[in-house]
């Protein structure tokens, strides 16, 4: 066996960065510090560089472990797409999907899982990059639908944390009305006053920002991760000259006043458990809130259901 | 070819041409004829072309620089219009009208990107339609003045994308587009979204979640431009044509597929070619609806919004 792997190519996009997916090697070079990192360290200390904090891209069910306390249990893993507009382009849609089915081992881009953390019942919705760079298709739209749902109805808080290039082109605009069917469902948790934390990691762009990833009750990035809207490279042929360097990191957005805090992947679990309390998210139970009577205001009522 | 025709109208462009050489000779009953019979030409021939419109033509109409303004629509169907200016956060995005206006007697707020028309130096002014995250936020703060005195809201959806800048950015055009896409969806007044030309991506949702959306019949409403998508995928924006197929981003695509409820015919040539009519026609579509879901009572009405944006793309799931 070769001591050192190549990674995989990810999507080339314009930025220095350097890919930053975890090879499968027994040893891995550290594309910010150049060190040379075993490769159980590296899974020890949840794929983040232990000399340089670089953090290194990590799939939805390691995202998972490295929040749920112990046990969680998988909902809605069957759910796939059936390639609604039969897309083609270069490659049938149909064989991206079986492709990405085979190398995952995920139906679709999201795992949705229920567990515990920090003692806290919580429901957590996590994007796999590796399916088709973690694209917001039907499939996701309606997981994290029923995740808020189902969040909403137990009074739990929930957890969407992305990692995803935006909607998916192949499924159209089924895609695009995503946006607006996951808002409508944190319309009516944030009118329940049910937490929702988003956890926004490298990259998380276009459709998947412009909708539920920006509605946090508090909105939390990994550091130096991509967030935008438009992709550097479409901005670059819009305003035609070259963006400054950390123009749409996680510290950019954070000076702009659009995130809420930089959090160290080692420290986002203690963070959110910190945060979730003082949203009154109890351990084993969520008290129904103190309500707050606002006097002739229609669009605080509480929406039917 | 004159500037307004599209390059698919090439054997239109031909006979215009043709009558306008015959227009110069003197009068005569034989002249007359000939033009009549040329002009009788050019309707079927535009007929037969825009009666099997590929999804590729229907964008170049759909982005036609002729193509009937929000303010146009306002002009010839609703009175006592007072635009409303500004976001109280930063400035007035002049690529999203906004204001109140009477239609058939009753006060609403129309809401609505305008591309700028015709005319450079109003498209300049108009910013093309991309509208940046003021505009965004100053539709949310005038829909949220309409929800406080009960008037409904009728939104004219016509951008080819929000702004993709660096002040787009560092302002939160993100969180400006999720803000209304969250806030719409709960607001308590009926809403009636129109998508008369181009629907680009976010940027045309942004303003689109409502009761009922209705478009016309040569608009689009995409994910993402042709020439990005075949820029992405076949690595050569060229095959643009391809992907606007691919995409499936005509109106009889999204009324199959259930995302819009219904479409508004247009004159044969596209709106722009009859303003007047495409407006009656917009008319008796608009009316219908705001009557249909003005009728319902908030509670259900708020429900059949939620089911309605609940059900969309579950087609597209084998579970």
């Amino acid at each position: 066996m070769a001591w050192f792997k190549k990674a995989r190519k990810p999507i080339a996009t314009s930025t220095a960065e350097k890919p930053s997916r975890v090879p499968e090697g027994l040893w891995v070079k550290c594309p910010g510090c150049a060190q040379v990192i075993y490769n159980k360290d590296l899974e020890k200390n949840l794929s983040v560089c232990p000399k340089c904090a670089h953090h290194f891209r990590i799939g939805a069910a390691e995202r998972l472990r490295a929040l749920f306390d112990d046990e969680w249990t998988e909902h809605f893993p069957n759910l796939s797409s059936n390639n609604p507009l039969r897309f083609a382009d270069t490659k049938q849609y149909s064989a991206r999907l079986k492709q990405a089915i085979a190398t995952t081992g995920l139906k679709d881009a999201i795992i949705v899982g229920t567990g515990r953390l920090d003692g806290i019942p919580v429901v957590i919705a996590a994007m796999e990059y590796a399916f088709i760079g973690g694209s917001m298709g039907v499939v996701m739209g309606e997981k994290i639908t029923r995740a808020v749902e189902m969040a909403l109805d137990a009074r739990q808080p929930v957890l969407i944390v992305s990692c995803s290039g935006g909607a998916r082109m192949m499924e159209g605009a089924l895609s695009l009305m995503q946006m607006a069917k996951v808002s409508a469902a944190l319309a009516r948790l944030d009118r329940a006053r049910v937490p929702y934390i988003s956890i926004l990691t490298d990259p998380t762009t276009g459709g998947v920002t412009a909708s539920f990833a920006m509605l946090g009750d508090l909105n939390i990035a990994e550091p130096r991760a991509l967030i935008g809207f438009a992709g550097p490279r479409v901005i670059e042929q819009t305003i035609r000259q070259k963006l400054p360097e950390g123009f749409q990191r996680s510290e950019f957005l954070v000076e702009h006043g659009m995130l809420d805090l930089v959090v160290d992947r080692r420290d986002m679990k203690a963070t959110i458990a910190r945060v979730l309390r003082f949203m009154r998210a109890e351990t084993a139970h969520v008290a129904p809130p103190t309500r707050v009577e606002v006097a002739a205001a229609p669009a605080l009522q509480e929406p039917s259901r | 070819m004159p500037p307004d025709t599209l390059e698919f109208e090439e054997p239109i462009a031909v006979l215009l041409k043709e009558i306008d050489a015959l227009a110069m000779l003197p009068q005569t009953p034989a002249r007359q004829a000939e033009i009549d019979g040329l002009a009788r030409r050019i309707e079927s021939i535009r007929a037969d072309i825009y009666r099997r419109l590929t999804p590729w033509q229907r964008v170049l109409v759909a982005r036609h620089p002729n193509r009937p303004t929000v303010l146009d629509y306002v002009s010839l169907l609703f009175t006592d219009f007072t635009e409303i200016s500004g976001d109280r956060r930063f400035s007035d995005d002049r690529a999203m009208v906004t204001g109140f206006a009477r239609y058939k007697d009753e006060p609403v707020l129309v809401v609505g990107h305008h591309k700028g028309g015709g005319d450079t130096k109003q498209k300049i002014f108009r910013n093309f339609g991309y509208a940046k995250p003021e505009g965004y936020r100053k539709a949310l703060r005038t829909m949220k003045m309409a929800e406080k005195f009960g008037r409904a809201v009728i939104a004219f959806v016509d951008t080819p994308a929000a702004y993709p800048g660096v002040e787009s950015e560092e302002r939160g055009i993100s969180e400006a587009i999720a803000l209304n896409l969250r806030e719409m969806a709960v607001l308590d007044v009926p809403v009636i979204v129109i998508v008369h030309g181009e629907g680009g991506s976010g940027g045309a949702l942004g303003i689109a979640v409502g009761d009922r959306t209705l478009m016309s019949e040569f608009a689009i409403y995409s994910v993402i431009p042709p020439e990005g998508c075949a820029a992405i995928l076949w690595r050569d924006s060229n095959r643009k044509i391809e992907a606007a197929e691919a995409l499936k981003l005509t109106a009889p695509d999204l009324l199959g597929f259930g995302l819009i409820d219904r479409i508004i015919p247009e004159p044969v040539g596209g709106a722009h070619t009859n303003p007047g009519q495409a407006a009656a026609m917009l008319d008796a579509a608009l009316t219908e609806a705001l009557s249909e879901v003005s009728a319902m009572e908030s509670g259900a009405r708020l429900e059949a919004r939620y089911q309605r944006f609940r059900a969309m793309g579950n087609a597209g799931i084998t579970e």
